[in-house]
C-alpha cells in the first residue's frame, strides 16, 4: 500500500529547524541557566529521529552525511583536549578559564573554555544516541 | 488588572484541559476521543502558557521566548500527532462507534481488517 505522509512531512520540515535551533540555544545557555551539552545533544538526536520517522533513515544519512561513531570520537577528543590544554599551561587537568571578549557582532560576550568541553559532551551524546538508534533501526 | 488577565487565561486553560479529559472518558470510540482531547487540551495548554508569559512579562519584565516557542510548537505538532494516531487506528481496523452514519474512506481500500470488539 502506497502511503501518503504529506502532513507529517510538511510539519517535520518546519518543526525540525525549531528543534535544532533550540538545541543550539540550550547548548549555549548551559552556563547560566538550565541546559548544556547533554540536553542539547538529546534534542539534536530527537530532531534527527523525527526526520527519520517522516522521511526514512536514508534521508537522515543523506542529509547528515557523517558516521556518528566518528562524531562520538570527535566529541571525546574535544573534551579530552580541553583538559589537556590546561595541563600545557601549567595548571591542573581540566582547569577552566573565562573572560569577557568584545566580539564584532555580539558585543561584550563571556567566553569560557567550559563551552568547548560542553561541545565535546554535545557531540558525544549526539553520536552515541544516533549510533544506538540507527543500529537498532537498520536491523529489520 | 493584569492579575485578572493572567488568572482568567489560566482558569480557561485548566477548564479546557479538564473538559478534554472528561471527553476522553465519556466518548465512545477512538476518533471522537481524539477529537475531544486534541482540540481542547491544545487550546487549554496554549492558554496556560500564554498566562505564564503574560505573568512573567508584567511582573518580572521578562519576555520569555521559550514559552512563545512552546505555544507555536504545540500549535504545530499536537494536531499532527492526533492525525497520525487516528490514521493509524483507522488503518489497523479500529471500529467506529456503532451509531456512526458516515465513513468516507470506506471504499478506498485503506481500511485494515476489522478488529473484533
Amino acid at each position: 500500500m502506497k502511503t501518503n505522509d504529506l502532513i507529517l512531512q510538511t510539519v517535520t520540515k518546519v518543526v525540525l529547524f525549531i528543534i535544532l535551533v533550540f538545541a543550539v540555544f540550550i547548548l549555549n545557555a548551559g552556563h547560566h541557566s538550565p541546559g548544556g551539552g547533554f540536553v542539547g545533544g538529546l534534542l539534536t538526536t530527537s530532531a534527527f529521529v523525527l526526520l527519520s520517522l517522516a522521511f526514512g533513515m536514508e534521508t537522515v544519512q543523506k542529509a547528515v552525511p557523517v558516521n556518528f561513531r566518528h562524531v562520538m570520537a570527535l566529541g571525546l577528543s574535544i573534551a579530552f583536549l580541553c583538559g589537556i590544554g590546561a595541563t600545557v599551561l601549567q595548571y591542573p587537568f581540566l582547569t577552566h578559564a573565562f573572560g569577557y571578549v568584545h566580539l564584532p557582532l555580539l558585543g561584550e560576550t563571556e567566553l569560557t573554555t567550559a563551552l568547548i568541553f560542553d561541545i565535546g559532551v554535545y557531540l558525544t551524546v549526539t553520536g552515541a544516541t544516533m549510533t544506538a538508534i540507527l543500529t537498532i533501526g537498520e536491523d529489520r | 488588572m493584569i492579575d485578572l488577565i493572567v488568572s482568567g487565561l489560566i482558569v480557561v486553560g485548566v477548564v479546557f484541559t479538564f473538559f478534554g479529559t472528561v471527553g476522553l472518558l465519556r466518548f465512545p470510540d477512538i476518533y471522537t476521543r481524539m477529537h475531544a482531547v486534541t482540540k481542547s487540551s491544545t487550546l487549554g495548554i496554549m492558554c496556560i502558557l500564554l498566562g505564564c508569559m503574560t505573568y512573567f512579562m508584567a511582573e518580572h519584565g521578562v519576555v520569555s521566548v521559550k514559552l512563545l516557542l512552546g505555544i507555536v510548537f504545540l500549535f504545530l505538532t499536537a494536531p499532527v500527532g492526533a492525525h497520525m494516531i487516528s490514521r493509524a487506528a483507522y488503518r489497523t481496523g479500529v471500529p467506529l462507534w456503532e451509531h456512526s452514519v458516515q465513513d468516507d474512506l470506506a471504499d478506498d481500500g485503506k481500511r485494515g481488517p476489522r478488529l473484533t470488539e
